[in-house]
């Protein structure tokens, strides 16, 4: 099994276990950095990143601007307004004049899924997807891992359930590869207008129910319901989603254990989580967003070709 | 090399020592052809050529009724920068198609006998390839209003479609299928119910899932092969199914035929031979619809065309312009070019590998067109016309886009190393296409 990510990280589902194990690892030494005082080390000083998001992001456009001003990149950052591809300007023209400006590394969110792939089988600098239409988020997807093995310590046999629009969520996707890479049991559960129809083929468990998922889980990562699917006729209200499918605190107790409770944000609150269950004891979906700068950190270190056993030396050295 | 066919008489063109395959006559047997007039004048061992006769040696190659294409876009008039009726005229020829039907979902639409009339007037002045217009269903293809059908079969128009655009009103489709009737001629569908397949770029299914690509539904396809059937039954007109995808649909029409109903279809080459797979690593050339589905699919269809439930192979031949698929996957047209690929993929894939027999694939391609559709040819018959594809079952090719006739270069077959090419092919006696072998 090789140890390198190879030139991009386009999805999880292409990875082995060793390099998602790889990545976690790399990101221990990373997470210091951002306690320090000045947080900033050497790692990446003379790259040039582009951070192309034509999609908008609040929380994963400024976690990889801090991850790569944290590793000293030189970053720009690129929206779909206000630069050509409002004017037209086709994803591929785009990015072969990125390319002309001598780049060495691309941040993709777009709303197509394949963008990444697209883009990363044109250019030569390492693509990183942060996020392609409804296919896959990677660093949301290992932040997402990196949290569950902090709490539990490993993700061998840990039961997490993915809650809500399995459909539409390239975080589910991402969530779903890694977690059985990782040795975890997944399931999801949400309404089966917005499962896919394949999904067991994943390898998943499969809940009609959220009560049947809470007594099974160990775990809930809840997904972001959009509020666009009760005009596309997959679901009838939000008040009749949070009825039949929202997180709560009643249903919770019920279990008569401690769920972990995980979201990727931005939550809809009284949607498919209860506020009370947000920022309840359990819930560590702010240490999801202060893992996500450190996983982030990793990727790009190794995709520039930092060697893993180096990285705790790279924090403080110029050498890679 | 193409030439020009003028309206001068043809010279006599003796076909000499190949074998013919008439599967219209159950003819499979080594001999020469004479044409003479434009029409199939001898058949025999040994003919001595008249003089100033063109002899085309056919030693190891097949003689067989010309192949027709009943559906395909050649973009003329609107697109004429993708391809235009002279191209998809000479395309065909280089593969061995002596006509083809031409789709009217050109800009403007062909919902008129002067639209008719100009594709008529085009492919005559190309003098390749026959081009049979199809006229639309509705005025526009917008699926309200039903175009004149009387007069565009007045103009030469062979058969009604809105393809491209399924007719989503099941009362237009009833309408059609009755109106039709007075003229003779099909009602081809493209069957997909809209609101189903709706966004999908792919089928849906485990693939889609992983790529994250909306999906289209076997079943989009299987409800309006079920409804067409259902109102063929009613009306008792004649419903030709364009380009079928599923195992569904040919069970659907297995069940049609034998109830009687006047339904025939079609599939693609495409559909025969490539899935779902194809489309991984979002690859654009695998895009089309309806889309690939799997290989129960593609399983069920090939059995489908061996024992007829399946009348006709088709190439839905859509070319695009070279840039146009150089885009993200769900942005990126449906279609994919297939005049000069469909015979070396049928041959290499399905004939040579022992899935259909050599006068079954000639009666898909050359006889049930020409039955189905109440064309000239479909059988090399004493003073038949002398439409007549001669192809070589066993020479070798490599599929290089750059060098296709068609201005089209969008094909998933790039690079393929395929067996069987068309080696000559004649319309009305006149040689259109001549490999030098």
């Amino acid at each position: 099994m090789t140890k390198t990510l190879g030139k991009d990280l386009l999805g999880l589902e292409p990875l082995s276990t060793e390099q998602i194990r790889l990545i976690l690892d790399t990101a221990e030494p990373f997470k210091e950095v951002s306690e320090r005082q000045i947080k900033k080390v050497p790692a990446l000083r003379g790259m040039t990143i582009v951070n192309l998001f034509f999609e908008a992001s609040t929380r994963t456009r400024i976690s990889f601007e801090f991850a790569e001003k944290r590793l000293s990149a030189d970053t720009v950052n690129v929206g779909s307004s206000g630069s050509s591809v409002q004017k037209g300007e086709t994803l591929v023209d785009t990015a072969r004049n990125l390319e002309a400006m001598r780049i060495n590394m691309v941040v993709i969110r777009h709303s197509a899924s394949g963008a990444a792939h697209f883009l990363a089988d044109r250019i030569q600098s390492n693509v990183i997807n942060a996020g392609d239409g409804t296919h896959e988020h990677p660093t949301q997807g290992l932040l997402d891992l990196l949290t569950l093995r902090d709490h539990f310590g490993t993700l061998e046999r840990r039961r997490v359930c993915i809650v809500g629009d399995v459909l539409h969520s390239r975080v589910a996707r991402s969530n779903i590869w890694g977690l059985t890479k990782m040795g975890a049991e997944v399931a999801v559960c949400g309404p089966r207008s917005l499962l896919p129809k394949d999904i067991a083929e994943f390898g998943v468990i499969v809940f009609k129910r959220i009560e049947e998922a809470i007594e099974w889980a160990e775990a809930l990562n809840i997904l972001r319901l959009q509020l666009e699917r009760m005009q596309g006729g997959y679901i009838p209200s939000l008040r009749e989603y949070n009825r039949v499918f929202g997180v709560t605190r009643e249903r919770l107790d019920r279990a008569g254990r401690p769920v972990l409770i995980m979201h990727p944000g931005p939550m809809n609150r009284g949607v498919e989580i209860d506020s009370d269950v947000a920022d309840g004891e359990h819930s560590v979906i702010l240490d999801q967003v202060t893992n996500g700068v450190a996983v982030r950190m990793a990727v790009l270190y190794l995709l520039a070709g930092g060697r893993p056993e180096l990285a705790d030396a790279a924090k403080g050295a110029s050498e890679r | 090399m193409t030439r020009e066919r003028t309206g001068s008489a043809p010279r006599d063109v003796l076909l000499r020592g190949g074998r013919i395959l008439d599967p219209a006559r159950g003819v499979d047997e080594v001999g020469d052809v004479l044409l003479r007039g434009g029409s199939v004048e001898a058949q025999g061992r040994s003919l001595s050529a008249p003089d100033d006769a063109e002899v085309l040696d056919c030693a190891g190659a097949i003689i067989a009724p010309g192949f027709i294409d009943v559906h395909c876009h050649l973009r003329e008039p609107g697109r004429e920068d993708v391809e235009t009726i002279a191209t998809g005229a000479r395309a065909a020829a280089a593969g061995g198609f002596t006509a083809v039907c031409a789709m009217p979902n050109t800009e403007p639409v062909t919902d008129n006998q002067a639209a008719v009339g100009f594709i008529l007037r085009q492919a005559m002045r190309a003098g390749a390839a026959r081009v049979y217009p199809i006229g639309a269903i509705s005025l526009g293809q917008r699926g309200e209003q039903l175009a004149e059908f009387g007069e565009m079969v007045g103009a030469g128009a062979v058969a009604v479609s809105d393809d491209g655009k399924p007719v989503a009103s099941a009362h237009l489709m009833r309408t059609a299928l009755e109106y039709a009737q007075s003229f003779g001629i099909p009602v081809i569908d493209h069957c997909e119910e809209p609101t189903l397949a709706s966004g999908g770029a792919m089928n849906e299914g485990i693939v889609s899932a992983r790529l994250g690509v909306k999906g289209i539904p076997a079943e989009a396809e299987e409800v309006m092969v079920a409804r067409n059937i259902l109102l063929a039954r009613l009306t008792g007109g004649h419903v030709h199914l364009a380009h079928m995808s599923t195992r569904g649909s040919v069970e659907l029409i297995r069940w049609g035929k034998g109830l009687g109903v006047t339904v025939t279809a079609e599939v693609t080459p495409h559909h025969l031979t490539l899935t779902e797979n194809a489309c991984e690593g979002y690859d654009t050339h695998a895009k089309m619809n309806p889309p690939l589905r799997t290989a129960d699919d593609l399983d069920a269809l090939r059995e489908g065309v061996r024992d007829g439930t399946i009348d006709v192979i088709a190439t839905d031949h859509a070319p695009h312009h070279y840039d146009a698929k150089e885009r993200e996957f769900a942005d990126a047209p449906f279609g994919i070019v297939g005049l000069e690929t469909a015979l070396g993929v049928m041959l290499t894939d399905l004939v040579h590998t022992g899935v259909l027999d050599l006068p079954t694939l000639v009666d898909r391609l050359a006889c049930a067109p020409a039955r189905i559709f109440h064309l000239a040819g479909g059988s090399l018959a004493r003073g038949a016309p002398a439409h007549v594809t001669v192809f070589d079952p066993e020479l070798e090719w490599s599929v290089d886009p750059s060098t296709f006739v068609s201005k089209g270069r969008n094909t998933p077959y790039a690079d393929r190393l395929l067996r069987g090419r068309a080696i000559a092919t004649i319309v009305d006696g006149h040689v259109i296409y001549r490999l030098t072998r």
